[in-house]
């Protein structure tokens, strides 16, 4: 602690020098803060997926859809605990920037499939008993302001009602949150009966486009798989099950690999800021050369003046990133109330180590070459020299 | 005699330029009082701040042997050198080496970082310090805020502060009008007679070299009586500021293009 005077001093010899790399060291921490948190958010779902969900698709694709008449021989299956169909609604709520998933289903079965869904009991029964009922996520009935008792228009993008339109109507009869609040983003969605969206389409009756299978026990998941898919193999309609986990990193898959896009845009900004710091601080200590060497005169040994360039290099990225990761958790509220969908965008705690991680591996490279020559300097030559 | 504080005995020193082998200092003997007040004089190129840098352990001699008070600089090792520095030398320079974004006091300050004072026991050697010097009211000031002088007197605050037994001064007064230069010296001639600091001063003046209380000249790595001195290598009786073939911020010969240092 006695040394940081010295550090800091050091730091802002230069303030113009300092503060635009500084600034260009919180923008590359923010951009990693904020896609990290857009990176977590696609594989939410990944990590909440249940251990005893299985889910079944058409085997070539997702959008391939299978008969109804599946699901009641998945049911047989020895394992299976309960199943249900459900299909992709697509559509939106007044204008297309309010999207939200919809999901026709079969209410009952899929309520019991996921017990982290929490609807009080009478609106689960009213919603039993309403064929034209639907349920909606509590944070896009904050959102949207949508109360029990409400009709919900809704404009579809691939169903449109059998007399051509495009313009559903729900009745909402119950609102539902999580258990976990934090697994609220994951399930920001309406839901119906697939009864009344399969009598009321123009098309495609009799099919759904997926089925979730409830396993009565997830050790046996690998034995179910296999015996559904054998089940339709060589039929028009072939399966591809697998767990819920997997499916829902396929589903995420298909709009990329997010990650990958991730860590190839933080990637390249990182090397690019090697670069700028890098020579921030090999400018800052070669113009400092006369003052090392006197410190080094003073009795600062090698390795103590090796560790104030390094401290100082440490002190500029961690404070940065610092910065950019405190910016991205003020933005973060704001732009997760923007997007549906990301209403559970937050930085999470092994991002913001990550981030402290790659500030001080980052110091530490950046650091190392100028601290180094700091320490081989020689008293003598330095000082001769200046 | 008072007992000796530095024994050089047939100390050399040679570098390497290229293929060539520069012998910068013949086989000097020499022993200093402790208590002295030196001045070092010699023409450019002569070995003056090459004797100051191995006697203030800056350096070490290519052969012989060199005594600081009970220490062998000859046979350390450079971290060991190091913390004998730290404890034993200050230094002051010709361009005051102050780090220009620090105040005074925090610049006094930097030899006690290396101690284990604590912070308030270190400010209070630093506000001494300065008070010897006479600066204790610009503590707060950052060297660019400061005059030569009192830069220079800063610089010798730092070089006490840790309360060091020898002082190492390179041309201390290069960069100094005469009359600043005059402070400067008697502040050291304060610190040599009442404080007991022992002194070697490299210097070209030989107005500076009044102040001090021996005389030795160096040429061509040799100690040679001030008549030895050829002609046009004896030391001027001006201040450098005032010589006309000085630059004296580059303490470069414009006769000769050489440098002070070696």
């Amino acid at each position: 602690m006695k040394y940081l005077p010295l550090i800091w001093a050091a730091l802002w010899r230069r303030k113009p020098r300092t503060i635009f790399t500084m600034l260009s060291i919180v923008v590359a921490f923010l951009l990693y803060a904020l896609l990290s948190a857009v990176n977590a958010a696609f594989n939410a779902g990944v990590e909440i997926a249940g251990a005893d969900r299985l889910i079944t698709t058409g085997r070539y694709s997702l959008t391939q859809v299978l008969p109804f008449g599946h699901l009641q021989q998945v049911r047989s299956v020895p394992g299976v605990a309960s199943v249900a169909g459900q299909s992709w609604f697509g559509g939106y709520y007044q204008k297309e920037s309010n999207f939200f998933p919809q999901f026709p289903t079969q209410i009952e079965p899929y309520l019991e499939m996921y017990p982290e869904i929490v609807l009080p009991e009478e609106q689960k029964q009213a919603m039993l008993n309403t064929r034209t009922g639907a349920i909606v996520a509590k944070t896009l009935a904050d959102r949207y302001g949508f109360k029990v008792g409400d009709r919900i228009p809704i404009i579809a993008g691939i169903w449109p009602l059998a007399d051509g339109s495009n313009n559903w109507e729900f009745d909402l009869v119950g609102i539902f949150d999580t258990k976990n609040p934090k697994e609220r983003s994951m399930y920001e969605m309406l839901l119906f009966h697939h009864e009344y969206f399969d009598e009321a389409r123009q098309f495609g009756k009799g099919t759904i486009g997926w089925i979730v299978i409830k396993t009565e026990d997830p050790d046996r998941n690998e034995e179910i798989v296999e015996a559904v898919d054998d089940l339709f193999a060589n039929s028009p309609n072939e399966t591809r099950t697998e767990t819920e986990r997997a499916f829902n990193q396929s589903f995420v898959k298909q709009m990329g690999d997010i990650g990958l896009i991730m860590s190839s845009i933080i990637g390249a900004v990182f090397f690019t800021l090697l670069f700028l710091t890098g020579n921030t601080m090999m400018q800052s200590v070669r113009e400092r050369i006369p003052e090392l060497a006197v410190l080094k005169t003073l009795g600062y040994s090698d390795v103590g003046v090796l560790g104030l360039v390094l401290a100082e290099s440490l002190a500029l990225c961690v404070l940065a990133a610092l910065v950019g990761i405190g910016l991205a958790g003020l933005l973060l509220p704001g732009i997760a109330a923007k997007l549906p969908g990301f209403s559970g965008l937050a930085l999470k705690p092994e991002a913001f180590a990550g981030a402290l991680g790659i500030a001080v591996l980052l110091a530490l490279i950046v650091g190392l070459p100028p601290a180094l020559r700091a320490m081989r300097l020689k008293i003598v030559d330095a000082l001769a020299a200046h | 005699m008072t007992e000796a504080i530095v024994s050089l005995k047939g100390v050399t020193k040679s570098y390497t330029r290229g293929k060539q082998s520069v012998e910068v200092l013949q086989s000097l003997d020499l022993d200093i009082a402790s208590g002295d007040f030196l001045a070092l004089m010699g023409p450019s190129g002569s070995g003056k701040t090459t004797l100051l840098n191995l006697i203030g352990g800056l350096d070490t001699p290519s052969g012989g042997e060199l005594r600081v008070g009970d220490a062998r600089l000859d046979q350390m090792s450079s971290s060991q050198l190091t913390k004998w520095r730290a404890n034993h030398v200050g230094f002051v320079f010709q361009f005051y080496n102050l780090l220009p974004v620090l105040s005074a006091e925090r610049n006094v300050e930097l030899p006690l970082l290396l101690t284990s004072l604590s912070a308030a026991e270190r400010m209070k050697r630093v506000r001494i310090a300065l008070g010897v010097v006479g600066l204790a009211e610009r503590a707060k000031h950052k060297p660019g805020e400061l005059s030569g002088g009192q830069a220079q007197r800063v610089a010798i605050a730092r070089a006490i502060v840790a309360d060091p037994t020898l002082l190492v001064c390179d041309e201390p007064t290069g960069d100094l009008d005469r009359k600043t230069a005059d402070e400067i010296l008697g502040l050291l001639q304060i610190l040599n007679r009442e404080h007991g600091k022992t002194i070697i001063m490299v210097t070209h003046d030989p107005k500076a070299a009044e102040f001090a209380t021996h005389t030795l000249h160096l040429d061509k790595g040799r100690l040679v009586e001030a008549g030895e001195l050829e002609q046009d290598e004896r030391p001027v009786d001006v201040h450098p500021s005032e010589r006309p073939d000085m630059d004296v911020r580059a303490g470069r010969s414009a006769r000769d293009g050489s440098t002070g240092a070696p």
